[in-house]
């Protein structure tokens, strides 16, 4: 065999070498990405182009099973921005690790108030919490209908329904 | 407002008979060259070899679609690429020793050892179905490990052979027990760290911002620096000794976090390599066969000189940027060339070019190890595959640190690459672990909905409940 295809060879033996080891690697690449973070506000606030007309884009329809809420939603504490999707069970709020939203806070009790679904309508019960559930800044004794969009107040958290 | 979503991930099957259609090209290559390098024909039977390598390649792939559909693609495919590159090489040095009429005839046995590797790789894939399985097995493992270890000591079977005491031979068929400890002690330590790393994540004093453990606490770390001492001393082998403390202290800084475990491991070696080195002779003689390399009377000294040291790095050195090319180099003047000195070897051949791509590929590896800690979600699972994965790459630095005169030379084995038949068997064995705990890691969680009752008041757990602040002024 001539000098020249063993050289060729050689040096093609090295390049299949580096081939494996990139393709390995960009097979690889999507390991970086693990998880994909959507800012909803900053989405909410990015301009239109000019070009484009100003007719909105309708959002497209929520799949609701019916016309009550969908999801519940942390709007403040530590856990703000977490969304629990509403089934149709009960959710259970406090610090012990089996609850549904484990609130990791001092001031909220280890099973401190559910929210439940029944007859159609959503409920919140408080489950004898020491420092209470407030409803609309009224403190729940008995369980209390939960309209959309009513803020609940449990330890340092605010949450609420939305559709 | 936020949300997060984890990247569906794909299972990579394709991807990875792919990747091991590259990798088997490069063992065919491999022998394809040394062939035309050494006789200057294509060897024969060069067919039957990538048949073979396929059926055990696609054999194992098969196994991880029946059994692991999840697991991690790249792991298989680079094992296999470095196994055929070993081959090749020690195939390779087999004609040069046949040349100068010196024992030879490992190719063969290693391709035994090959086969077997692969067969042991599926079953345990077959017959492990969730590596939870073994902390159960966490002190057994400890003593399996430890009477591994110790293997070597009983007279009768175990062997002393080029100054270590860390071969057993039993009716004809040798092996180092050691390799297969490694494993064990990884299961262990896993086990062990994960029931008790609370206690050794505590803080003790605090001393230029290094928080150190208590003094109660370092028992363990104590005992382990002890055994692997004792390893040193007793069977005179310091890799093994290096690779069991590193395991260790290695394993302990993933448990607990603590930059302190590191240093005092560290510390504490630096103390255990002095004692020995002044101690004893043979590792005092690697001491001086590293940092005197190159003077005349270390270098001629018949044994425990520097002679194989500079050689391989003569080797390497007349390999250059590319390499001489497969079968065009003289590895074998150096001394275990297909062994101990096989980066040597591959360094004289490939080049830098070439070597660094092998390293790649331990870069690769470890990479993927740990990458399956991260992504496992149970503890013990995070310490196994960061263990293991540690293990390759710790074996990969001292043997490569030591044939490039980084470190002193110790005994360990190249995995996947350098003769051996415990080391290949044992090193399979990590990887379909690893392939094992990686499927674990990459498979999608199911979701589970735990039911809350609608009606009823939950009961609240009596005990190990702090008592809830009280919002002042609000009763």
């Amino acid at each position: 065999m001539s000098e020249l295809t063993i050289t060729l060879l050689r040096l093609g033996y090295l390049a299949l070498l580096w081939v494996f080891v990139l393709t390995s690697i960009a097979v690889l690449r999507r390991d970086l990405y693990g998880t994909r973070i959507t800012d909803r506000r900053r989405k909410a606030r990015v301009p239109q182009p000019a070009g484009v007309t100003a007719q909105p884009t309708p959002a497209p329809p929520r799949q609701a099973r019916s016309a009550g809420p969908s999801r519940l939603v942390v709007t403040e504490g530590p856990l703000r921005g977490t969304i629990i999707p509403l089934g149709s069970s009960a959710v259970l709020l406090g610090r012990a690790p089996s609850c549904t939203l484990v609130l990791d806070d001092d001031y909220s009790s280890s099973r401190h108030a559910r929210i439940y679904p029944q007859g159609g309508q959503w409920f919140v019960e408080d489950l004898g919490s020491t420092n209470g559930t407030f409803v609309a800044d009224q403190r729940v004794g008995a369980p209390t209908p939960l309209p959309t969009g009513t803020p609940v107040r449990v330890g340092q958290s605010v949450l609420e329904l939305q559709r | 407002m936020a949300t997060v979503q984890p990247h569906a991930v794909r299972a990579g099957r394709g991807v990875e008979l792919g990747l091991l259609v590259l990798a088997l090209a490069i063992g065919v290559a491999s022998y394809v060259l040394v062939g035309i390098g050494t006789t200057d024909k294509v060897p024969p039977d060069v067919l039957e070899y990538g048949l073979g390598m396929a059926v055990l390649a696609v054999g194992i792939h098969l196994v991880l679609r029946w059994r692991a559909p999840y697991a991690d693609p790249v792991i298989l495919p680079i094992t296999v690429a470095l196994n055929g590159i070993g081959l090749a090489m020690i195939y390779r040095i087999d004609f040069a020793y046949e040349a100068r009429g010196r024992p030879h005839g490992f190719a063969d046995r290693q391709l035994v050892w090959t086969a077997i590797s692969v067969v042991l790789a599926a079953a345990v894939l077959i017959l492990l179905r969730d590596h939870r399985t073994l902390r159960r097995y966490t002190y057994t493992a400890g003593i399996a490990g430890l009477a591994l270890t110790l293997l070597p000591l009983v007279p009768g079977i175990g062997v002393l052979l080029n100054g270590a005491r860390i071969w057993v031979r039993v009716g004809g068929v040798g092996f180092q027990p050691a390799e297969f400890a490694k494993i064990a002690f990884a299961i262990f330590f896993a086990g062990y760290l994960v029931t008790h790393r609370d206690a050794l994540a505590l803080a003790g004093p605090k001393v230029l911002g290094l928080h150190l453990p208590r003094a109660q606490d370092l028992g363990p770390i104590l005992v382990v620096w002890a055994a692997s001492v004792a390893v040193l001393v007793l069977e005179r082998d310091l890799g093994t000794s290096l690779l069991f403390f590193g395991l260790f202290v290695a394993m302990l800084y993933l448990a607990t976090e603590r930059l302190s475990w590191v240093i005092i491991g560290l510390l504490l070696f630096v103390v255990g390599a002095g004692l020995a080195a002044t101690a004893f002779s043979h590792v005092g003689a690697r001491f001086d066969a590293w940092l005197h390399a190159f003077d005349p009377a270390v270098f001629d000294k018949a044994y425990g000189g520097s002679g194989q040291l500079v050689r391989g790095l003569f080797g390497m050195a007349s390999g250059g940027l590319f390499g001489t090319g497969w079968g065009d180099g003289r590895p074998d003047l150096v001394p275990f060339a297909e062994s101990d000195f096989i980066v040597a070897s591959l360094g004289e051949e490939l080049g830098l070019t070439g070597l660094i791509a092998i390293l790649m590929c331990y870069l690769i590896l470890a990479q993927r190890g740990f990458r399956t800690a991260i992504g496992v979600r149970d503890g013990f699972g995070k310490l196994l595959a960061g263990g293991l994965a540690f293990i390759v790459a710790l074996q990969t630095f001292v043997v490569v640190g030591g044939v490039t005169r980084v470190i002193p030379v110790t005994g360990l084995v190249t995995p996947f690459i350098a003769y051996g038949g415990s080391s290949l068997v044992a090193n399979w064995v990590i990887v379909a672990l690893l392939l094992r705990i990686s499927d674990e890691a990459r498979r999608p969680a199911r979701n589970v909905r735990v039911a809350t009752p609608i009606a009823g008041v939950p009961q609240v757990a009596a005990g190990g409940d702090q008592p809830t602040e009280v919002i002042g002024g609000i009763s």
